[in-house]
């Protein structure tokens, strides 16, 4: 069939699972944990549209709010939950943040019950078509803002002072207190904009597939992990190339029927295949033992 | 007139093991001190202590007279006060310049970080050479040098080191201490943890030695240079 398409599409859905990736290897580079609860985070950002698209019909209106909330939220859930937790083992964060993950799924489904929420107000409808080929307006816009979102980042990583102050942190929280960063904000800084990267992939989601479930960022979640453990954890650029690529291998395998029932045990044994090779991931630093 | 650096009957505990058993030691404004002693002394844990990356069980740092182990570690840098840790922890993935501009994270005034950074590389021409370089490529030495840079964007008046001999060349080693007698001249006030008792007892004022948690024995350094027991214990004579 058209593979053009295929990977168009699938670089609009990787994009949604780099952004995703990105708060969960900013996550583990700075404050050195897995945060499980990261996919519930576009979870919660899907509520808040909803919510604000009952009051007002404005999607863009409905998105920012998200953003906000979710930014709020993630600082909040560092706050309570991972903050006290520091210098704990690391399988005690890891449990408490598989917990945080349940917490989130089962408020959303107290509050907002069970049955899926239609969200058609995000839908963003029509077709790009040059001849026999044809693209979604959707597919182009998710594809645009993960452009923007991973120039914006990168750049925001190499030349601001807090950027840098990112890198330091992520590199010897010690040598960093030394110089004088508040490793704490840093830390909160990476939880608020892991959280709105994660509102704009839900946003982006919700304008594909508009319906809502307290589920909705569970698979996502375990996608764009794997994304990130794909790319190297911990790395920016690697995030951004795991999530392309397990987006183009997923719209690949779906676009062939024989094949489209397996597409997930295939990403999952891509991951598994390029750990067995490098198991610092495609862009990840060997971790030098200390001598 | 009090001393810059004032500790009071410090006490710290890593887990169940007690790592200071209550010492006391100041430093006076402009004096380079040293602290000798064999490994697991508690040099280190002191001055992870003075700089807050350590909290004690009791005991005071005052240092001009405020308290330092009641205030968050990033805040002591603000004070004055800049620790040069042991094993440099310059940060390798950030340019020799970028790592430099991390000294200066919390200083305001750009024309005197731009003079202070003038002023690190008339002292290490090596680092301007190789500013825009991973610092993760320096060589032992270089990244010494970076490390005692960076300290000074901090703009402190006083500098603690933690070993900055430490695995370096006897030529390099001379040279390290060759950039401590020039902090003196500059008025810096520094305290020194070394290995290599003789190389610092040279260029120290006062030392102190530490053994096993506490305070064995302090003085003039050029009493001690010549004390019997040290001479067999430290100095390898």
């Amino acid at each position: 069939m058209n593979v053009l398409s295929a990977i168009i599409n699938g670089l609009s859905a990787g994009g949604t699972y780099a952004m995703i990736a990105l708060g969960y290897t900013m996550v583990y580079g700075i404050a050195k944990m897995l945060n499980f609860a990261h996919g519930d985070i576009i979870m919660v950002g899907g509520y808040a549209m909803f919510v604000t698209l009952l009051l007002c019909r404005q999607p863009l209106l409905a998105l920012a709010v998200a953003v906000v909330f979710c930014v709020l939220i993630g600082i909040l859930i560092e706050r309570l939950a991972y903050k006290p937790l520091r210098g704990a083992s690391s399988l005690a964060v890891l449990i408490t943040a598989i917990g945080m993950s349940y917490l989130l799924q089962s408020l959303a489904q107290v509050i907002f019950k069970s049955a899926p929420k239609p969200m058609t107000a995000l839908q963003i409808g029509g077709m790009l078509t040059f001849g026999s080929f044809s693209v979604a307006y959707s597919t182009l816009i998710t594809l645009a803002a993960t452009v923007i979102v991973m120039v914006t980042l990168s750049l925001f990583i190499k030349y601001s002072k807090t950027g840098r102050a990112m890198i330091a942190v992520s590199e010897d929280k010690g040598a960093a207190l030394l110089m004088g960063i508040n490793v704490n904000k840093i830390i909160a800084i990476t939880f608020a904009i892991g959280s709105a990267l994660a509102a704009l992939a839900g946003y982006f989601m919700l304008a594909k597939a508009p319906s809502l479930s307290n589920t909705l960022g569970a698979m996502p979640g375990i996608k764009a992990f794997t994304a990130a453990v794909i790319g190297g954890i911990g790395s920016i650029p690697g995030a951004m190339l795991g999530g392309i690529l397990l987006g183009v291998v997923e719209s690949m395998c779906n676009s062939v029927p024989v094949i489209a029932p397996y597409t997930d045990a295939i990403e999952f044994s891509i991951l598994i295949l390029i750990l067995l090779v490098k198991p610092s991931g495609i862009l990840g630093k060997m971790r030098r033992e200390k001598v | 007139m009090a001393p810059l650096l004032q500790v009071n009957n410090l006490v710290v505990n890593y887990g169940m093991i007690r790592a200071l058993k209550g010492i006391s030691f100041t430093v006076e404004q402009g004096e380079i001190v040293s602290l000798i002693g064999a490994n697991g002394a508690g040099k280190t844990t002191t001055l992870h202590t003075i700089t807050g990356l350590l909290r004690p069980k009791s005991g005071s740092v005052l240092f001009k007279g405020e308290e330092l182990t009641s205030i968050p570690a990033h805040k002591i840098v603000t004070r004055g006060l800049v620790h040069v840790p042991e094993g440099r922890r310059i940060f390798q993935s950030l340019t020799v310049a970028e790592n430099l501009m991390m000294g200066s994270y919390t200083r305001k005034d750009k024309a005197a970080i731009a003079r202070d950074l003038e002023h690190v590389y008339e002292l290490f021409p090596r680092l301007k050479e190789r500013r825009t370089q991973l610092a993760g490529t320096l060589s032992g030495g270089e990244q010494q040098m970076l490390a005692m840079g960076r300290a000074l964007l901090c703009g402190g008046e006083m500098i603690v080191m933690d070993e900055p001999s430490m695995g370096l060349s006897p030529l390099l080693v001379s040279e390290v201490f060759e950039i401590i007698g020039e902090f003196r001249k500059e008025g810096k006030t520094v305290l020194l943890v070394e290995q290599n008792a003789k190389k610092a007892m040279s260029v120290s004022d006062r030392v102190y030695v530490l053994e096993t948690g506490s305070i064995a024995k302090e003085g003039r350094a050029e009493e001690l240079i010549n004390d019997e027991s040290i001479k067999k214990a430290y100095l390898g004579e």
